[in-house]
């Protein structure tokens, strides 16, 4: 029979939660600190995704006129710079969130909606998940660059 | 007695003869332990079914998708019939898929799936079906579950013998059941014997994108022409047609067509044919039909028109077509996996005849003929008979094989599946069906690589097996367990319409390969809307065409004013959405067609003519989140002759 890969994803991430609490002093002292909800300060921080942390260079205005348009075809059904539509408005967000976060949002909402405690609490405010756009990640760093302009 | 020890004896009253019940229900059928057949079939929630079973829906005109060893039913696929429930058939995309030269047909009568094979292995590419009443063939892609292209069939009645498939998938053969004037002309129905003709119908099948193209049509002698498997193996090249009423009457051919001892098999070179068709042996005919491919780019069907076909006359093209004699009135014909034997269900006879191959090639060779039939020459019974099974069970049907030189024989009379060996012809076991069997299929069972491990009944009758629900019932299908000696009985569930044939193959031929949504980026429809930056409203004279977007949780625009009584409006919505199923639905009040069920990143649209002045609402009809009740909008219509202008947001 076929397992669903989710499934075995979930299960090695069950697996490696489990690996970090096996002893209470483990835990003190090798294991990163997690969360409530099992997550490390890096992915509540930078969110659970495939981008890790992201330092970003200066602006690239050819990337960010890019990002503006896989914004245009993609985003704006659901955001809005300045007012709430579906989503939040997204003004300012760059000084809000960090790169690998709002690029693991784009590249990764399901999981973020689920797991993440912040995001979580984005979902009991604005009731409809972020969905994914099947953007890829080179557009979602464009979207990003796009982003750090508004 | 008192009130507590007489409750105390009704139990256990009641425990015992519920025990003896069972314990003799137990007896009658040869069924596993119940738990043992409950956990063969049980599959876990959230685990995956091993096969995909594709059963015809018969006279529903649409695939039904099942999981084995479940039982259920994942999806039903419109083919040939109208579906308002997403649209197919209604929507302006769809509407040309059903375009016929008879106009557009909204309903067929399915019969036998068949899915594609690459050196004669099921491959898990395309599933193809025929539709019996208006003659067509339908190709279902496997990646999106939807009906890709349907091709109509001419000079032919009764698109029974089809769609079977060469071991690559290089063509798609279409028998007539009906032989009729060809072409087409008003004569009297008693001039049958002088008057009507069969065709031969192979279609040619694009190895890259699957299109369908008539090639050839062979004409053969005004029989009944019933159903068809091709050669495999040795046999490639060869493709073989079961007929009846070689007696040729034209009425109350119950009795009329049931004279003969022996009907025919047809076996035919179509390798052949090409060498034929390529020294211009083939002549052009009228022939007019349909072509309809759905393009997942526009999103939208377009409907070709053929005037003609290619023909080839047996009389022309010696070595082309042979009659093996097969007993009586035979129905199924089934090539085995090895491809040497060719195995014909003896309707009328209580006997399987099995024709082997190689001794047909050398018969013809040794020109071993007891004459012709209207030109074709009939070969000696005795010269290519391997053998015959008896014992088989009355109104032997059709045979599907394990892979392991076993042959299984739905009898339909007698209602049961028939195991026998090939070689020595030996029945070696039989188990009952309920009821009245017709078809029966094994993942891969007519290809050369069977999966052997169960086998579906495909029963015409149902009667008591399930809760009953009036007049008419659901058809009945068993799953039998055929890995060992002795076949198992383990489930009944319900099919849809009349599952005539089904196929089936491992799930991992299919499943990862599904299409979850259509890339916005590629949406080349005509009325597209990327953005709802490109939604708006366009009014032409009174034709209105709105370009609407959709997401959760909000149409684009939600609110149009400025229609008048008198316009037709086109509602073409795109789904912005690019996340695995999240459809959304659009539902006109008074429309008088069907809803739309739009695909992440499809176009589809509904016609709509507003029939009473004043404020009608429209809304997303599948529940696509938290807010879905507020998906909505309103079109106001004015009386005819309003002036005021388009607008909307």
């Amino acid at each position: 029979m076929i397992k669903k890969t989710g499934m075995v994803l979930v299960a090695a991430l069950i697996l490696m939660n489990c690996g970090g609490g096996d002893t209470e002093a483990a835990k003190e002292n090798a294991a990163p600190k997690l969360s409530p909800e099992g997550l490390t300060q890096e992915q509540i921080k930078h969110g659970i995704g495939p981008i890790g942390m992201l330092p970003l260079g200066p602006q690239d205005e050819a990337m960010a006129a890019k990002g503006a348009e896989v914004f245009e075809l993609k985003c704006v059904a659901c955001h809005k710079i300045d007012e709430r539509l579906v989503g939040p408005p997204l003004a300012g967000i760059t000084t809000k969130r960090s790169p690998a976060f709002i690029m693991n949002m784009i590249l990764n909402p399901d999981e973020m909606v689920k797991k993440h405690p912040e995001v979580k609490a984005m979902l009991a405010e604005f009731y409809v998940p972020m969905t994914f756009q099947n953007v890829t990640e080179d557009d979602a760093r464009a979207i990003l660059e796009y982003l750090r302009t508004i | 007695m008192n009130k507590t020890m007489m409750r105390v004896v009704g139990v256990i009253l009641v425990i015992a003869t519920f025990l003896l019940i069972s314990e003799c229900a137990k007896k009658d059928k040869p069924i596993l332990g119940s738990s043992a057949a409950a956990t063969a079939v049980y599959v876990a929630p959230g685990d995956y079914d091993e096969f995909y079973a594709f059963t015809s829906g018969g006279f529903s005109g649409q695939i039904g998708v099942y999981g084995l060893p479940s039982g259920r039913l994942f999806r039903e696929i419109p083919v040939f019939s109208v579906n308002p429930e997403n649209g197919y058939g209604f929507t302006e995309e769809t509407k040309g898929m059903l375009q016929t030269t008879f106009g557009q047909i909204p309903w067929d009568d399915a019969h036998h799936p068949e899915l594609s094979q690459t050196d004669g292995v099921t491959d898990g590419r395309w599933i193809f079906i025929n539709a019996n009443n208006t003659t067509r063939v339908a190709r279902i892609d496997l990646k999106t579950f939807e009906t890709a292209e349907i091709i109509e069939i001419p000079n032919s009645g009764g698109n029974h013998g089809s769609p079977f498939i060469t071991q690559n998938t290089e063509y798609v053969v279409a028998s007539t059941r009906f032989s009729v004037p060809i072409p087409q002309r008003d004569v009297s129905i008693d001039s049958y014997k002088e008057n009507f003709e069969g065709t031969l119908t192979f279609i040619k099948v694009d190895p890259d994108d699957g299109a369908m193209n008539i090639e050839f049509q062979i004409i053969v002698p005004g029989y009944d022409y019933d159903l068809a498997h091709a050669g495999k193996g040795p046999s490639h090249g060869w493709a073989f047609f079961t007929c009846y009423n070689t007696e040729q009457a034209n009425t109350l051919l119950e009795v009329n067509a049931s004279k003969n001892d022996k009907d025919f098999i047809a076996a035919v070179n179509w390798k052949l044919a090409e060498k034929y068709l390529a020294e211009g042996k083939g002549k052009t005919r009228p022939g007019e039909h349909y072509t309809n491919r759905m393009s997942h780019t526009t999103h939208s069907a377009t409907s070709t028109l053929t005037k003609t076909v290619v023909t080839l006359d047996p009389a022309d093209c010696p070595g082309l077509i042979y009659y093996m004699p097969t007993p009586k009135s035979p129905h199924g014909v089934d090539v085995d996996p090895s491809g040497e034997y060719i195995v014909g269900g003896g309707k009328l006879a209580a006997v399987v005849s099995v024709h082997s191959f190689s001794k047909m090639l050398k018969a013809i060779e040794d020109e071993k003929f007891i004459g012709e039939a209207g030109g074709i020459p009939v070969l000696d019974y005795d010269a290519t008979i391997a053998g015959e099974v008896t014992n088989v069970g009355l109104g032997p049907l059709h045979t599907e094989f394990d892979g392991k030189g076993y042959a299984y024989t739905s009898a339909f009379i007698t209602s049961e599946v028939v195991k026998w060996k090939l070689g020595t012809w030996e029945v070696v076991d039989r188990i009952p069906t309920y009821y009245s069997l017709g078809h029966l299929m094994i993942p891969g069972g007519d290809s050369r690589k069977p999966w052997g491990k169960y086998l579906v009944g495909l029963n015409k009758m149902t009667k008591d097996r399930y809760l009953s629900t009036g007049p008419e019932l659901a058809h009945a299908a068993q799953l039998i367990d055929i890995s060992g000696e002795k076949m198992k009985l383990l489930l009944d569930f319900p099919t849809i319409g009349e599952p005539h044939y089904a196929q089936g193959l491992p799930a991992d031929l299919v499943h990862p390969n599904t299409t979850k949504i259509y890339e916005l980026e590629h949406n080349e429809h005509p009325y597209r809307a990327l953005s709802e930056k490109e939604a708006r409203v366009e009014r032409n004279g009174n034709e209105v065409h709105v370009y609407m977007t959709t997401i959760r949780t909000h149409f684009k625009p939600d609110n149009i004013e400025g229609i008048k009584l008198g316009d037709v409006v086109y509602f073409h919505v795109t789904n912005l959405e690019q996340d695995w199923d999240i459809p959304h639905g659009f539902a006109m009040q008074g429309a008088r067609n069907s809803e739309l069920l739009i695909m992440p990143g499809a176009t589809n649209t509904l016609r709509w003519e507003p029939q009473k002045v004043g404020v009608f609402p429209f809304y997303c009809t599948d529940f696509c989140s938290a807010l879905h009740q507020e998906m909505q909008g309103y079109v106001r219509v004015s009386p005819k002759g309003s002036k005021l202008p388009i607008s909307f947001n």
